[in-house]
């Protein structure tokens, strides 16, 4: 018997209309555990570095984390994996809500899809049985009005749906792939589907999933909640509310937005508005999240609440979580209730709520700097949030200027020309990045800027405190209990982190103590996106429940296999090299790795120069960031070496 | 016989459907105390508790599984309730022959809550612990009954034989089988 995992992927080619049921191979289980580690693998064997992304041959994989279904708190992440079209690069993206655990007790750990279809299709899975439908009906439709009505026809309120809106139909290089309570927003994941012609996947399980010990996995599980509950209850003093508890940032219940509206960057992702958080504002913002907020929502078997369900006056009701808030609200310089309203038929037309805002902007940039002209905007609106709307409306459809503006800016710029591209400023690998500009380079974010593949910071940054404490004291006492660091000399790190002087950034905390700490939390992550668990319970938070220390006999009491924390390190090491591996493979290369040029106003080049290349050294990297031959063996990915050789990406030292 | 009277603790559990945000841990944990061995598999289709979930309509009931009943109901009305429009069925604890609810999906058995009755017993039912958004309270109360007749358990199951097959047939074949010995 399988244990956390069913031992079966579902294969899909929507070419032929084929489908079988795989049973997947134990060892690779050992090697990667799942989600992103099992995508990755199947990513490099069956996807050569030719294929496009709007190819036939280009797979689109969701995968279920290892531990999803189970009891687990939190664990609940679909992983979903296939080429970008607008980074060419692995896409990673991932989504919570419930669409994982019921692919689980359908019985599949993974759908892999391949092929096109001819026609608008969908996908119905129910249990053993699985169709091919006929999906002309919901062309057009938004996201979550489709699932309705796929939910209606199938008549099964308990059936999960991802679908595309509009934006993954058109091929929207930022579309998303939409679950109701969450998405998959990142890489353009919803173009790829769109280009399958695959309007939704609707999953339906009544197996069970089994643990391998189960009274002493179920005794780490109460703990966790037991834990998940003291932390509720006692909140992390002197950091901002946001990052406080657990969870995702809890922007659904938290009204105090001080600090990102007047530390992250307004409109194109260029102004600073200090105190701009005045008392009107807040009271003004407070009243419309109070009447539009039905309900603060949870993801399957987590007890945080980090989504809502939002109802704008004469508008459907829909549901939304995190940053995606405010990113419209400050992208068009208005209020919430704006951004309420616009998210709304954002979520609908299925566009990633990060970039999205950021290309409407560029554009209206570009409009006021006489780049793009009124030819370009033929009809626009003179009002500035009707122009948003208009906007979000052509690049769905991908109608006159909305058809280069729907490949993100830095392609846009590309086809704009006309010096367009020092207005696509905020991007890292061609994907646009969170608003933020800020003052003295900080030597950790440098790195997880520069050498994140997930190319979202939230995506790396976490356990360790964003910024230092004021004083020693409060210092001392956040270190008190803080069991989750790998080993003492985290604390010691953070104890003499000062503000200003000699132990402040950019030279404090020294580049050894930098590549441990971007290394520690990059690694917590890629645990998570193996595991499926939520980041908000474990990488990302600040004294989460789940750590390096607890997580291997979690893991272990799961599954049955043999771990402890040596062996879950390499496993996350060897994860994030084929990710790495995959992503060289198809051309990224150091001149790739760096923040937006603008990201801070003082720089140090010389500093950076010797971060990234001790950093590289430090992961077993060479000077171009590529695994060398002999840290791939080590990690038993020899197969990577030989490949990357036959290729001449690395030459033979022998 | 006369009937005595007699106190007994009365366990419930106490649903607040404002306080519900749908995670659906009541039903993984459930499923997963209720395996055999214990806690060795889960699946919400075993569970003995379901969240009622349509959260477009923000309508969101936990509802722990009753009695079985023979044969549906009559009842099939619709409830509003703060503007928000509910399904009879969604309040009704029963295993029914209506809906799908509370079956083992296998057998098609009937499944009913036993408050996790086990030895040790619990402080709580496990949904109840594993509430965090204090949705489902768990209550005891005491109440004087009328002690009734016990059932012994030769009885119990004659009863539920002729229920089956009605008394005749089952005297016909009690005293045909006896006779062969």
């Amino acid at each position: 018997m399988r244990y956390a995992e069913t031992g079966f992927d579902l294969e899909i080619d929507l070419t032929r209309g084929n489908i079988e049921r795989v049973a997947t191979d134990p060892e690779l289980t050992e090697l990667y555990l799942g989600g992103l580690g099992t995508n990755a693998k199947i990513l490099w064997d069956r996807v050569p570095p030719e294929v496009e992304p709007f190819s036939p041959k280009n797979l689109l994989i969701f995968g279920t984390g290892l531990l999803v279904g189970t009891p687990a708190i939190g664990c609940n992440r679909t992983v979903v994996s296939t080429i970008s079209p607008q980074t060419g690069l692995m896409a990673f993206s991932m989504m919570g809500g419930f669409f994982a655990p019921e692919l689980k007790y359908a019985g599949y750990d993974k759908l892999i899809i391949r092929g096109q279809s001819p026609d608008l299709v969908y996908l119905w899975i129910q249990d053993d049985k699985v169709e091919i439908r006929d999906a002309s009906h919901l062309e057009g439709k938004g996201s979550l009005e489709a699932a309705e009505m796929i939910r209606t026809e199938l008549d099964d309120p308990k059936v999960q749906i991802a679908s595309i809106g509009m934006a993954g139909e058109n091929r929207v290089w930022f579309a998303s792939i939409e679950q109701g309570r969450s998405s998959a927003s990142r890489g353009g994941i919803g173009a790829v589907m769109g280009d399958k012609r695959l309007k939704a996947i609707a999953v339906r399980g009544t197996n069970d999933v089994n643990v391998a010990r189960p009274a002493e996995f179920i005794g780490m599980c109460n703990e966790v909640m037991e834990y998940i509950k003291i932390r509720n209850e006692n909140p992390i003093p002197g950091v901002m509310p946001i990052l406080a508890g657990l969870g995702s940032p809890q922007e659904m219940a938290i009204h105090d937005e001080k600090w990102h509206t007047e530390n992250f960057a307004w409109g194109n992702s260029r102004t600073r508005r200090k105190g701009f958080w005045t008392e009107d504002v807040e009271e003004n913002w407070t009243e419309t999240m109070r009447s539009m907020r039905t309900r603060l929502v949870s993801c399957h078997n987590c007890p945080m609440k980090c989504g809502a369900t939002i109802s704008v006056p004469d508008q459907p009701t829909y549901m939304m979580k995190c940053f995606s808030k405010l990113t419209y609200t400050m992208a068009a310089m208005s209020d919430l209730e704006f951004g309420l309203k616009i998210a709304q038929r954002a979520t609908e037309y299925g566009v990633d709520a990060f970039s999205a805002p950021q290309v409407m902007a560029f554009a209206l940039e570009l409009y006021e700097a006489g780049i793009l002209t009124d030819k370009d905007f033929p009809g626009m609106p003179p009002d500035n949030e009707e122009r948003f709307f208009w906007l979000l409306d052509r690049i769905v459809r991908r109608e006159g200027i909305g058809d280069a503006l729907a490949n993100g800016t830095h392609w846009a710029a590309e086809e704009i020309g006309n010096g367009a591209h020092e207005y696509a400023h905020n991007n890292i690998k061609k994907h646009e990045q969170l608003p933020l500009k800020l003052g003295m380079l900080n030597p950790i974010y440098f790195l997880m800027y520069s050498t994140g593949e997930k190319i979202n910071i939230t995506q790396i940054e976490g356990n360790y405190p964003q910024a230092p404490f004021v004083t020693r004291e409060e210092r001392e006492e956040f270190c008190k209990d803080w069991v989750q660091v790998p080993d003492e000399r985290f604390k010691e790190w953070f104890l003499n982190w000062e503000l200003r002087g000699e132990y402040s950034i950019p030279h404090y905390p020294g580049i050894e103590a930098t590549c441990e700490i971007v290394n520690w939390q990059e690694q917590m992550h890629y645990i998570d996106d193996a595991t499926g668990m939520c980041a908000g319970l474990s990488s990302f938070p600040l004294k989460p429940p789940y750590h390096i220390h607890n997580l291997p006999t979690f893991i272990s009491n799961a599954t049955g296999m043999e771990l402890d924390e040596e062996r879950l390190t390499r496993i996350a090491k060897r994860i994030r090299n084929l990710v790495r591996a995959f992503n060289i493979r198809r051309g990224m290369s150091k001149e790739d790795e760096k923040p937006p040029a603008d990201h801070w106003k003082r720089r140090f080049p010389e500093l950076e120069e010797e971060l990234l290349t001790e950093y590289y050294r430090f992961k077993g990297w060479n000077e171009q960031g590529i695994p060398t031959s002999e840290s791939l063996h080590e990690l038993s990915l020899d197969y990577v070496a030989d490949d990357f050789l036959e290729r001449g990406i690395l030459q033979d030292e022998g | 016989m006369e009937a005595t009277k007699k106190k007994r603790i009365v366990k419930s559990i106490r649903i607040d459907v404002d306080k519900c945000n749908g995670c659906r841990a009541c039903e993984v944990i459930c499923s997963s105390f209720h395996a055999t061995p214990k806690y060795s598999s889960n699946n919400p289709e075993r569970s003995r508790i379901r969240v009622i979930h349509y959260p477009l309509r923000d309508l969101y009931v936990p509802v722990y599984a009753g009695e079985y009943v023979a044969a549906e109901c009559a009842g099939r009305g619709m409830y509003t309730i703060d503007g928000k429009e509910y399904d009879e069925c969604a309040f009704c604890r029963a295993s029914c022959p209506s809906r799908g609810l509370f079956k083992e999906p296998d057998s098609g058995l009937p499944l009913k809550c036993d408050m996790c009755e086990s030895d040790p017993s619990l402080s709580e039912p496990m949904c109840v612990q594993w509430c965090l958004a204090d949705a489902l309270i768990y209550e005891e109360r005491e109440e004087e009954v009328e002690e009734g007749e016990t059932l012994e358990e030769i009885e119990i199951g004659l009863e539920a034989m002729a229920h089956k097959f009605g008394w005749r047939k089952l005297l016909d074949t009690a005293a045909r089988m006896s006779g062969k010995d």
